[in-house]
């Protein structure tokens, strides 16, 4: 079976002084079908291999195939096969989504009727209604009915739910699950780690420009060999000048950071490490001031990979 | 057979560009009233009516009185008097066209009732009312003094439309309307698409990139329509304008016009990526035509050695072929210069847009 999204050491640099090398080097498959998700922290790199994918970019050096074509020699065929949704697009504000949709569906050869595809957003009661009179969350439907609109084999959204209220969010998860399960491949960006554990077949870490882990999410975390993470928090003497890997030689710890207020042990085994922290704690004559313990998910995962937080501003780079 | 033409990506971008316009009334409006506004002001301003009196000022000095006493007895003159200072002051400032200054050597010089032997005339040769006055004092002066014309001459006053300055303005005015429309019309609109994030959009989707750049011409043509329809109306009705040539040509060259300053301003439009960019390049371009095209005044008026380059600017011929049109009443085959010059630049500027032409 042909991918639906196959790149072979993908890169793309902006020129300039000094130039800014957005993507370094990518490879990556996506089966047909399935949903696949690129996470990372702004300037990893995301959107310009989405839009090196999308025919919208040039990659510098590399090859990107969509459903087995060739963006140099198919681009026609391709874009009849794609829907696309941009991080940012202002749709005309003075026109209603079914004018818009209507538009849109001029431009392919084959699709839904515009009705259907308002439908299928649940935007029924706002058909009439213009883009200008819609909530942000409503907008970001339309766009996805813009993308939806030719039957296509593949969807690229990009950050689909950046920005929305958490009811938007979810109308979005659902919409984009239905098409999965009709048997579209979605490939999505995203800098929310729930959503990608929650839709995502398979998912790419990214981080300056190259993929730091490509695997399921649940595997992702099996990985770190570390399912569980203790937070906690200490004061007293001494407090300020504990090493930030505090904690990680003890038994039952696989690693151990500072984040900001709290201190962070991911640890394969709670009940083994938990009391020998307590210990530790006691030694040193300090005070815990809280603990917690929770699930490992993907932001482990990319702070295991990266070394930085996926809010940090670390990442550098441009979008 | 409905459904496929409904469903035509040219017709699509069409009927979308239209909606967008007529839902923004403060732009229709502008784009409608902004032209008129225009030529009722100027055609006020420059309305044909017989030249009114001239204003002249005669020196104090020996002799003045009888000379402004002379001169006063004139209906084709405005006679007042001043100092040396006063007069040159009033002759800077555009008050008065003229100075006279009487000259009566070796007389007393308290008397400045008798008449004076000689006059010079102070005036700035390049002022055409201050010639004018020089000749029509000289006149009076001439015949107060005995002067009898061996010549009989009779006057017969006429008033043509056609030869008035509304009669010029009109064409002018249509092409000037036609540039602005086209290229503010059509650049702004690119640029603010390209703004959102629009082109980019489009550019995701099978959509031909010469449907939308045909679309975007041709409602640039059926929005002038109006406003040309407009002109032509309150010209006809309020300053009796007359076509003298067919409004089919009239209406071939508005079309043409539409189209090539819609493709001029696309090209403007085709890389710029801010509002203000694409401002600045859009003065760049029409500045040289608003006033090298001969809207308000004969192009002819430019030296020679400027006339190759107005011919190139794509206004000139428009407004050339439309004043030969309305006001001498060419046909088609007497514009087809000009005409073909106008549809070269709107299929150059056409084709090139789409080659250069920024999607993201």
């Amino acid at each position: 079976m042909t991918y639906a999204i196959e790149c072979r050491q993908l890169t793309k640099t902006w020129p300039g002084n000094p130039p800014v090398e957005a993507v370094r080097g990518i490879d990556l498959q996506v089966e047909q079908g399935t949903c696949f998700g690129v996470l990372g922290p702004n300037g990893a790199g995301k959107t310009t291999t989405i839009e090196i994918c999308e025919g919208l970019l040039q990659a510098t050096s590399g090859d990107a195939f969509v459903l087995g074509k060739n963006w140099a020699t198919q681009a026609d065929e391709i874009r009849q096969e794609i829907g696309i949704s941009l991080q940012e697009t202002r749709l005309s504000e003075k026109l209603t989504v079914l004018e818009t949709l209507t538009l849109f569906r001029s431009f392919y050869k084959s699709g839904m009727e515009p009705a259907e595809a308002i439908a299928k957003v649940s935007l029924q009661e706002k058909a009439d209604a213009r883009i200008k009179a819609l909530s942000g969350g409503q907008r970001q439907r339309v766009a996805v009915a813009t993308a939806l609109i030719g039957n296509p084999k593949l969807l690229f959204l990009d950050e689909p739910t950046t920005g929305l209220d958490p009811q938007s969010r979810r109308d979005l998860w659902r919409i984009i699950t239905e098409f999965r399960e009709s048997g579209g491949t979605v490939l999505l960006t995203t800098h929310y780690m729930d959503e990608a554990e929650r839709l995502c077949d398979r998912v790419a870490i990214f981080d300056r420009g190259k993929i730091l882990a490509i695997d399921s999410p649940q595997q992702l975390i099996a990985d770190l060999g570390a399912e569980h993470v203790v937070v906690f928090a200490v004061s007293g003497d001494g407090a300020k000048s504990l090493a930030d890997d505090f904690g990680a030689r003890l038994p039952g710890v696989i690693s151990a950071r500072l984040e900001s207020e709290h201190r962070c042990l991911s640890v394969r085994e709670p009940h083994i490490a938990i009391p020998a922290l307590l210990s530790l704690i006691n030694e040193r004559g300090l005070r815990l001031t809280s603990l917690t313990t929770r699930q490992a998910t993907l932001e482990d995962v990319f702070v295991h990979y990266a070394g930085h937080g996926l809010t940090d501003n670390a990442a550098g780079g441009v979008r | 057979m409905s459904a496929s033409w409904k469903m035509h990506p040219v017709t699509q971008l069409f009927l979308a560009r239209f909606r967008e316009f007529i839902r923004q009334p403060e732009a229709v409006f502008w784009s409608y009233v902004f032209p008129l506004v225009m030529m009722i002001a100027l055609g006020l301003a420059f309305r044909s009516e017989p030249m009114e009196a001239i204003s002249i000022v005669v020196q104090d000095g020996r002799g003045s009185e009888a000379l402004k006493a002379t001169l006063s007895g004139s209906r084709k003159l405005i006679v007042s008097s001043g100092t040396q200072s006063e007069c040159r002051q009033q002759l800077r400032a555009g008050q008065s066209e003229l100075i006279v200054v009487a000259k009566n050597a070796g007389k007393s010089d308290t008397v400045a009732a008798e008449t004076p032997d000689e006059v010079t005339f102070v005036f700035d040769p390049t002022r055409p009312g201050s010639v004018y006055a020089r000749d029509a004092v000289n006149d009076v002066l001439q015949q107060a003094a005995g002067r009898k014309d061996p010549m009989p001459t009779s006057d017969l006053a006429v008033t043509e439309p056609g030869s008035r300055y509304i009669d010029f303005l009109v064409p002018g005015l249509i092409g000037m309307g036609l540039m602005g429309g086209g290229v503010w019309g059509v650049g702004f609109a690119i640029v603010d698409m390209r703004i959102r994030q629009v082109l980019k959009r489009f550019l995701g989707t099978p959509m031909k990139k010469s449907h939308f750049v045909a679309a975007m011409m041709f409602s640039r043509m059926v929005f002038m329509i109006p406003e040309i329809i407009i002109v032509l109306l309150v010209s006809r009705f309020v300053f009796g304008v007359v076509n003298h040539g067919s409004y089919l040509t009239v209406i071939l060259l508005i079309a043409m016009g539409a189209f090539e300053f819609a493709g001029i301003g696309l090209l403007i439009a085709s890389r710029a990526k801010t509002l203000e960019a694409v401002s600045g390049l859009m003065n760049l371009a029409m500045v040289p035509m608003w006033i090298g095209s001969g809207i308000f005044f004969s192009a002819k008026r430019f030296p020679e050695f400027a006339q190759p380059l107005i011919e190139l600017l794509p206004l000139t011929p428009l407004i050339a072929a439309l004043r030969h049109v309305m006001q001498e009443g060419a046909g088609v085959l007497q514009i087809l210069p000009e005409l073909s010059l106008i549809t070269l630049w709107g299929a150059v500027t056409f084709v090139v847009a789409i080659r250069v032409f920024r999607w993201e």
